[in-house]
């Protein structure tokens, strides 16, 4: 079996999730495996990840570079194809970074690349079987992978959790592979980080929230939500469909690329349900899902469904709302 | 600017319920709506605006068969003044560095300045345009969401990064680029422009053409495969609601209040 590498993601000394996640998928490529951490960065914040993987790594491989302080993917490229051995199997987590690193990094391995994996199967032969989900996640797909040059392997954020019966023996502890990179340059700089802007309305302040997709159809129709949400005393967010349609600020988004909200009630309407939306919401409210499509990845995770056309029975049920109220109040 | 947007037709997930065909291999595909992969579209548009700024051409191109002919088609109704097909017996059942090594062949017989992707296709990995890049040896950026043109064969980028931030890069040129939805407002294509192009020649591309060793595409090439399709259950499953709308209503709003949504 070859040798496992699990690429870190850290900022601010801190280790992102992904750390553990890429141990238990390593796991699951093989039982008996001792992956191995690798990590880019500079200073002190690089030294303190590496120092906090012990718990979840045996070994760990540091590449410390003043180029590599902030992430670039191709200066980290570069970095890892120096340190790497040939064949090696290479985990990433499939976000912003691993997207921007991987593919180049399976070219310059010269391996075999597969991306956003959700599941292991197992080995077969010289084959890797993974779990990939297709057509925004309304099929899964076993896909074959050939390990014989080795392979670089992008993951899900959040798809593998558990680390069943993980030891971790200390013993190669962290090694500095620093003098092995050389120089470096890139035909593409950093710059600077712009942060988003925070929008008229804050969604993650709001205990129920009416959140709309591309099911929504046309602008004018997010009038039909805003009346709900207004009844009910919600804010409506939405998904990325209709942020891209310019039909909402950027600020009403839930997703990886959005805001994350912990509400007590989402009701999800024609939301499709990606993997990318699903993330931004945290805290499991009571997920109520209404769309017209009875194969909606998101009748998976709701705990409630409705097979409906949402631009009739939203009104309806904005409707029935303020009667009710109307007879409370009475 | 000489601009080389990559393109793709796909079944489009919005207007279809996949299902299965019945040996499980694949998915029922007689009474699928195919239609431009919508990251791409973007990806033209923003090669349309920024020829529009500075001036050059704008090439569409798609590693496929004639059925896919329609979506360069449509591209060029939107203005791209080329389309090309490349396309070759050899070519079918690539895999994703297969369809990059077709496309680095095509790369190599022009002369682009800036070429775009869409960040990925319904049922791709955002693999094609790293790959490309890599095997070009040009600069690469994923999930970019505005593009400027500097001075000096420069570009300054930004990408889409977590919680709605934004990472800006400066980039030189010639450099890939996988663009992420929502960039710009594509604009509308009506049939009157798809027949304004019908008769525009499309020339198409082959292996040898390409000087592309057919050992290193298509089916013999390739290290990913799709075994079967199934349908995995992510969670629990939904208690789906039967009854009449006004039922489901009132359960909506019964739920709702006992969730402590209703106050």
């Amino acid at each position: 079996m070859a040798r496992i590498f699990a690429y870190i993601v850290h900022k601010g000394g801190v280790v992102d999730d992904s750390a553990v996640e890429l141990a238990a998928a390593a796991r699951k490529i093989d039982a008996a495996a001792s992956p191995t951490a690798i990590l880019t960065g500079w200073g002190a914040d690089l030294d303190a990840a590496c120092n906090a993987l012990s718990a979840s790594y045996a070994e760990v491989w540091k590449l410390a570079n003043e180029a590599l302080a902030y992430p670039n993917a191709e200066l980290v490229r570069k970095a890892l194809v120096k340190v790497l051995p040939s064949g090696s199997i290479v985990l990433l987590p499939h976000q912003h970074f691993g997207m921007d690193l991987a593919p180049g990094l399976s070219i310059k391995m010269k391996s075999t690349f597969v991306s956003d994996v959700v599941d292991i199967a197992g080995v077969e032969g010289a084959d890797l079987k993974v779990v990939r989900q297709e057509f925004g996640g309304q099929v899964s797909a076993h896909v074959r992978c050939d390990l014989s040059s080795g392979a670089v392997v992008t993951v899900r954020p959040g798809a593998f959790k558990s680390l069943e019966g993980a030891v971790v023996s200390g013993v190669g502890g962290v090694i500095d592979k620093s003098s092995d990179i050389g120089a470096l340059t890139a035909g593409r700089r950093y710059l600077e980080t712009v942060t988003a802007e925070a929008g008229d309305v804050d969604i993650t302040r709001y205990n129920v929230l009416v959140s709309i997709g591309r099911g929504i159809q046309e602008k004018e129709n997010v009038a039909i939500a805003q009346e709900l949400a207004d009844a009910l005393g919600a804010a409506v967010s939405c998904s990325r469909p209709v942020v891209d349609a310019k039909w909402m600020e950027k600020s009403r988004q839930v997703g990886s690329s959005g805001k994350t909200v912990k509400p007590k009630v989402y009701l999800a309407c024609g939301i499709s349900g990606s993997f990318q939306h699903l993330a931004g919401i945290k805290g499991s409210p009571f997920l109520i899902a209404i769309n017209k499509n009875p194969k909606a990845p998101i009748f998976q995770v709701a705990d409630v469904g409705i097979v409906d056309d949402l631009l009739e029975f939203l009104p309806e049920l904005s409707n029935r709302v303020r009667e009710m109220r109307t007879v409370t109040a009475k | 600017m000489e601009i080389l947007v990559c393109v793709r037709r796909v079944p489009d997930t919005s207007e279809n319920e996949i299902q299965l065909n019945s040996a499980g291999n694949d998915i029922e595909r007689d009474e699928l709506v195919y239609s431009i992969n919508e990251p791409d579209n973007y990806a033209v548009e923003e090669a349309l605006q920024i020829v529009a700024r500075v001036g050059g051409n704008v090439t569409v191109a798609t590693v496929g068969s004639e059925d896919d002919e329609e979506v360069l088609r449509r591209e060029m109704a939107m203005g791209a003044n080329h389309g090309v097909m490349i396309s070759d017996e050899a070519f079918s059942g690539s895999d994703g560095r297969g369809i990059a090594t077709i496309l680095k062949g095509f790369v190599e017989k022009g002369h682009y300045d800036l070429i775009l992707t869409g960040v990925q296709a319904e049922d791709g990995g955002a693999q094609v345009g790293g790959m490309l890049a890599a095997l070009l040896d040009y600069p690469f950026a994923s999930l970019v969401n505005s593009i400027e043109v500097l001075d000096g064969g420069k570009l300054t980028i930004s990408r889409e990064i977590e919680g709605g931030n934004r990472e800006m890069n400066e980039i030189d040129l010639p450099c890939v680029l996988s663009i992420q939805t929502g960039i710009n407002e594509p604009r509308y294509v009506g049939m009157r422009g798809i027949r304004q192009v019908a008769s525009i020649p499309i020339p198409t591309f082959g292996a040898s053409a390409l000087g592309l060793d057919p050992g290193t595409v298509g089916r013999v090439a390739v290290r990913v495969k799709r075994v079967d399709y199934f349908v995995a259950a992510l969670g629990k499953g939904a208690e789906i609601l039967h009854g009449s709308r006004e039922e489901n209503i009132d359960k909506v709003l019964e739920l709702v209040a006992a969730k402590g949504g209703l106050k």
